[in-house]
């Protein structure tokens, strides 16, 4: 498989007032062409922060370091001006709300067509014709009445299917989509995703999805990566993490979903709160909220070390993982 | 899962104590936005002479030989001295320009807040009471508004200044009359958006009567917006009254106002430039000042401006 | 009807309305939020709603509070129609029917500390507690939904989406209500205070003998704490039955394409499903389609779905489903869940 993308030692971090936030830290993993990876974690798990770096779109106060190469060019630290002629291009990224990205002024066609026009050199007939084309190809019914309209003429699902095409329009090889369908209907998230699973397909397209929700993940990602305080703490494919965790935060996680088809009497949640990034305990940043910690996690951080099989956990408790255990 | 009940015994001795022993205090939004005031030095320094203009004119008085309405005979349109006792100079009449410069200060400042102040009382409550209760109430009361707006306000004060005659506290709590127009405006826009939010929708299922919501819930959150407004109202209302006094219609001699004095002094600033210079500088650092600590407050209140 | 006093609450046939204005000087257009709604709620169960957004769920919830007021029909409560009441005496009423809503950080006042907050339906609707019982009360009602007593004087947004909605419950609870409309409680939680909360609520239930109504578009969350699950579309009740029946054997059309769209945390189980994903996207309620307003998107429709609105059949025991064809359609051997 042919690798898209290869983050080496990422870290960001943001400049506060009297101190800095180590929003991600230490992050590694490559992505390869026509695969889905699951990026899981918690609000303040910087799992967004980790993919704004590498788009380069970072608040003011950000600053990323370490490698991220799509083929021999770094991401990280690049002009702006170099940046935009990979950004929309090579990789794209679609967020949680549609309409904070599609300027409300513009129809849907002229948004389109000044992406293929920008970056591709279309001529603007060309552009709206291929415009129609991949909203057709996105799922949207009667694309030519959908691209004369404005975006709040269109419904969420509608609107997050503009965003896909818009961000398709120039084929990336790399599509990042930031919980993409958490703002949807169960009915038209079913619809968002098996539009993904066609696109990595078909367009072999290779899909970062950024979410909390494993119901999402189990349904479309390859494999998956665990965060927790800026840091992975469990990589491997979707169907090892979800049928043997290793990391009890994993487990936690799956404890703590509800499952449609089984109905438990109570959930086995995670004790505690999520951490603030700005006061990690010490050690390994998941031990207050651990029901397998012991001694040494509270003093030694645990690295990030492969388990064989093309797995990888930072933890030190090697025992077993009871259910129930958890609580 | 004792964590999430929380019955541990240790749990329950811990509130007993607490019963008797205060519970530590959390920072209000207010504590908040002060600590962000604090960090912008241009809104300190304003705040710092702005308190300094306050005390020079209403402590200053007592500490000079002449009063604002003395005459010395014998220094009529003398430029500073010192061993008369006269610091900035005096004008035509004779009359001590610094006990002016702090008595006409005095009048700016007192129009300036007592004019604010009934601008803000009305504004808000009217603000507040026409957008909670929406509807036809809000249709009625914001037509009002609309009507007001449109009458010319000069013809207004001539006529409060023939009903009240020339009274000049009562002629700015007149103009603050007016003035609460776009307060009341802004506070109904306000409003509108507060009331869709969900704590109010919660007071509600609380039993609260209307008249609770509004003071308990929607009327501190309007805080920013109107802190913000009313210092940008001050100056407005200082500019107000020296375009009064200039008409002849603001305060009467002998007591004067800044603008009063600005407005005797720009005919004869070649020949006695201490009579403009001293009262402009006033006027000029007090309206600059209360802009800075009205972008220094807007900055501090609402963060997310920026 | 028979009026068995074990029903908690009754809703008869509950309609509400609302007019959009479409331009200066076109004339409002009439929106139907809630049609024929009609359900009883049981003392001590726990009743689901679900359905996509703009069904009208969160409108049912404020209907039964009296949040907002219904264009038709009565809110029996106990026996008696809160919808008839004095205003002052629906104010005292309000003791007994509580809210929770989803987003937790919008719903407490900013400028008020969480002990203020806890007290506050206390000072309108006990006014006779004085100030220390009022304390003492919030102390313990904040023990029992696991907030520290040192938090009383802190600011909401010194606090988690998790904590703040610990914060909310408190506030519902203060009054001892009987029954409490969750309107999307979790919603806007992280996964792991999702199930906190969800199991606090389970707690809560049996220590102060609630009623819930629990509004979701999460169906698995509303299985999770559901006895009963009502299915809503553009307004009208679509199906009503216990948790188990409806997810073991959905009757309506909708409620099955939900449940198939439902993500499952299981990748195996996920690649197996066959997702009869439902085609296009909820009508607009200002303009249903006529005759069943389901069947623009159902995949059993019949010319005669257009004509005639199915009526709300009692089907086996309790069962409610309105849908002409529900005889016909088969519901598959193996659960639409695949499990």
């Amino acid at each position: 498989m042919k690798q898209v993308l290869q983050v080496e030692d990422m870290s960001v971090t943001f400049e506060l007032h009297q101190s800095e936030v180590h929003a991600v830290r230490e992050m590694n993993f490559s992505l390869a062409q026509g695969e889905t990876l699951a990026v899981v974690g918690e609000s303040g798990s910087g799992k967004s922060q980790a993919f704004l770096a590498i788009m380069g779109l970072l608040a003011k106060n950000g600053r990323a370091e370490g490698r991220a190469m799509m083929g021999d060019i770094n991401l990280i630290g690049m002009e702006p001006k170099q940046l935009d002629k990979h950004r929309g291009k090579d990789i794209a990224m679609i967020f949680q709300d549609p309409m904070t990205s599609l300027n409300p002024t513009l129809k849907i066609k002229t948004q389109l067509s000044e992406v293929l026009v920008k970056h591709r050199g279309f001529e603007q007939s060309q552009a709206v014709k291929s415009a129609t084309e991949m909203l057709e190809r996105v799922g949207i019914p009667e694309p030519a009445k959908r691209a004369n309209a404005y975006p709040h003429e269109l419904s969420g699902g509608m609107r997050q299917r503009v965003m896909i095409a818009m961000a398709l329009l120039c084929q990336p090889k790399i599509l990042i989509a930031d919980e993409p369908t958490t703002a949807l209907d169960v009915t038209v998230q079913a619809q968002m995703l098996d539009l993904f699973k066609t696109l990595t397909e078909d367009f072999g397209t290779a899909l970062v999805l950024i979410t909390h929700d494993l119901g999402v993940v189990a349904g479309v990602a390859d494999r998956m990566m665990v965060m927790y305080g800026g840091r992975a703490v469990e990589k491997g494919t979707t169907d090892d993490l979800f049928y043997d965790p290793r990391h009890p935060y994993t487990l936690g996680l799956l404890h703590s979903t509800p499952h449609i088809a089984k109905r438990a009497e109570r959930l086995d949640p995670i004790q505690g709160l999520p951490p603030s990034l700005e006061h990690l305990p010490k050690g390994c940043s998941f031990n207050p909220r651990c029901a397998f910690a012991f001694d040494r996690c509270l003093v030694e951080r645990p690295p990030l070390a492969p388990t064989g099989n093309g797995r990888e956990k930072a933890c030190h408790y090697e025992g077993p993982m009871a259910y129930g255990k958890v609580a | 899962m004792a964590g999430i009940t929380g019955k541990d015994a240790l749990l329950t001795e811990y509130a007993n104590r607490l019963e008797t022993l205060d519970a530590p205090k959390g920072r209000s939004l207010t504590q908040d936005a002060v600590r962000r005031l604090v960090r912008n030095k241009a809104a300190v320094l304003s705040v710092f002479v702005v308190s300094f203009i306050i005390l020079f004119a209403f402590i200053g008085p007592y500490l000079l030989p002449w009063t604002y309405d003395k005459i010395d005979w014998s220094n009529i349109r003398k430029g500073p001295d010192f061993d008369a006792g006269h610091f900035v100079g005096t004008d035509q009449n004779g009359r001590d320009m610094l006990a002016r410069i702090m008595q006409g200060t005095q009048m700016s400042l007192i129009v300036a807040g007592v004019a604010t102040l009934v601008s803000v009382i009305i504004g808000v409550i009217y603000g507040a009471v026409a957008g909670y209760f929406g509807g036809k109430v809000d249709a009625v009361m914001m037509r009002f508004v609309d009507i007001m707006y449109a009458l010319p306000y000069i013809l207004f004060v001539i006529i409060l200044v023939v009903i009240f005659g020339r009274n000049p506290v009562l002629l700015f709590v007149g103009i603050g009359c007016l003035e609460w127009l776009t307060m009341a405006r802004i506070v109904r826009g306000q409003t509108l958006s507060i009331k869709e939010r969900e704590f109010v929708e919660a007071a509600k299922a609380g039993g609260a009567k209307p008249w609770t919501i509004i003071i308990r819930h929607i009327v501190p959150n309007l805080t920013g917006p109107v802190v913000i407004y009313a210092t940008l109202t001050v100056p407005e209302i200082i500019l107000t009254e020296s375009f009064l006094s200039y008409l002849g219609l603001g305060v009467q001699e002998p007591q004067t106002s800044l603008g009063t004095l600005i407005s005797f002094g720009s005919p004869v600033a070649e020949t006695l430039p201490w009579m403009l210079i001293g009262p402009a500088v006033v006027l000029v650092s007090l309206l600059l000042c209360l802009t800075y600590i009205g972008d220094g407050l807007r900055d501090a209140l609402d963060p997310k401006d920026r | 009807m028979d009026q068995t006093p074990i029903n908690l609450l009754e809703i008869r046939d509950l309609k509400k309305t609302f007019s959009v204005s479409s331009g200066l000087f076109s004339r409002p257009l009439t929106l139907t939020a809630l049609e024929n709604i009609n359900f009883s709620i049981r003392k001590g169960e726990t009743l689901g709603i679900v359905g996509e957004s703009g069904c009208g769920k969160s409108t049912l919830g404020r209907c039964i509070l009296q949040l907002l007021a219904p264009d038709e029909g009565q809110v029996l409560w106990l026996g008696q129609d809160l919808t008839k009441l004095p205003a002052e005496e629906m104010r005292q009423r309000r003791a007994d029917l509580q809210i929770i809503f989803q987003d937790p950080l919008a719903s407490l006042n900013p400028r008020m500390t969480v002990g203020e907050i806890i007290a506050d339906p206390l000072r309108t609707l006990r006014p006779e507690l004085n100030k220390q019982e009022r304390r003492a009360r919030v102390l313990k009602i904040m023990e029992a939904v696991g907030l520290l007593p040192e938090m009383i004087n802190r600011y909401p947004h010194e606090f988690s989406g998790g904590q703040a909605q610990r914060i909310g419950i408190a506030r519902a609870l203060i009054t001892e209500p009987k029954l409490i409309v969750c309107d999307e409680p979790v919603s806007a939680l992280d996964v792991s205070i999702q199930a906190q909360i969800l199991n606090l609520l389970s707690e809560l239930k049996d220590e102060f003998g609630l009623t819930l109504i629990f509004i979701s578009h999460n169906l698995s969350v509303v299985r999770h704490v559901s006895d009963r699950i009502l299915v809503l579309y553009l307004g009208r009740i679509v199906e009503l039955a216990t948790g188990d029946e409806i997810y073991e054997k959905p009757r309506h059309p909708y409620t099955r394409a939900l449940l198939t769209a439902v993500p499952i945390p299981d990748p195996r189980l996920a690649r197996q499903r066959n997702i009869d994903a439902l085609k296009g996207e909820i009508p607009s309620p200002i303009n249903p389609p006529s005759g069943c307003t389901f069947r623009t998107r159902c995949r059993f429709a019949k010319p005669y779905c257009a004509e005639h609105r199915p009526p709300l059949e009692t089907i086996e025991d309790n069962r409610l489903v309105a849908c002409h064809r529900w005889r016909e359609i088969e519901v598959p051997e193996e659960a639409v869940l695949g499990a």
